[in-house]
């Protein structure tokens, strides 16, 4: 899992919601997979859990099942009444993270 | 007493027309007539009943690589106050695995309006379910044709 990137705008409304979004690097294993050499499953390892907090408090998260592609990317919104910093993290089967955050200025 | 008989008789012509499907091949034993998929929404909606409301699910029509196929889905519109979105669960009917992604929203996130990429084995139904913070549910689905399935990834 690498290369997380975020887009969340420099500049935003007092209490209008914004989009932001995010994307990160990884194979998303889904387990259903067959290795064509040795016929066998290749196991499951995929990003099962992706937080986004303002802050440091959540404000939207999501959980990944299989059937998310891979080098998975999530658009949704976020409200702010003042400036801060969103924060990022995505954690795969291994227990891997990745981290990304950005500041943001509200008008 | 009629209805009795009358109940009874539908049972035993539904056990039938499985028995014949079981036998014909169309259905493989122990698979059951609804989905596991179906059980997995039933869970969430429990014994709420689940209406269209404002739930708005966006898929294309036609993917042609079942590996990344785009989707949106929206709730309502803005929050007011404590009037929220609480989830949006997705579910792909007849993948391998039929759970897609749950959304959870807070308050702070203002709007339930999100999209991410996602990878149907075949044709198929994607449904979206919603939580709402009063305890009501939405529920939609859209049917999408699948060109080269992405079962594998």
């Amino acid at each position: 899992m690498d290369k997380p990137r975020v887009k969340v705008p420099k500049k935003v409304k007092k209490g209008e919601p914004f989009e932001v979004k995010a994307l990160v690097s990884h194979k998303m294993e889904s387990g259903q997979r067959k290795d064509e050499a040795s016929g066998e499953k290749i196991p499951r390892m995929i990003i099962n859990q992706f937080e986004c907090s303002l802050d440091g408090e959540v404000v939207f998260s999501a959980k990944l099942y299989p059937a998310i592609s891979a080098n998975p990317y999530l658009s949704f919104y976020v409200v702010a009444e003042k400036s801060g910093e969103l924060s990022f993290s995505w954690t795969d089967d291994s227990g891997d993270t990745a981290t990304a955050s950005s500041k943001f200025v509200v008008q | 007493m009629h209805n009795a008989l009358g109940d009874e008789f539908l049972l035993t012509r539904r056990r039938v027309l499985r028995y014949l499907l079981v036998g014909s091949g169309m259905v493989l034993p122990g698979m059951a007539f609804g989905n596991a998929a179906d059980a997995l929404i039933d869970a969430i909606v429990g014994e709420r009943k689940a209406e269209t409301g404002e739930l708005k699910l966006t898929t294309p029509a036609i993917a042609e690589n079942g590996n990344t196929v785009p989707i949106t889905v929206e709730a309502g519109g803005p929050f007011q106050g404590d009037q929220y979105v609480k989830a949006i669960h997705i579910f792909a009917m007849d993948n391998p695995t039929p759970e897609v992604i749950t959304f959870n929203f807070t308050p702070r996130a203002g709007l339930a309006k999100t999209s991410t990429r996602i990878r149907l084995a075949k044709t198929q139904q994607v449904v979206a379910v919603a939580e709402l913070s009063d305890g009501r549910v939405w529920r939609t689905a859209n049917e999408v044709k699948v060109t080269i399935g992405g079962c594998g990834g």
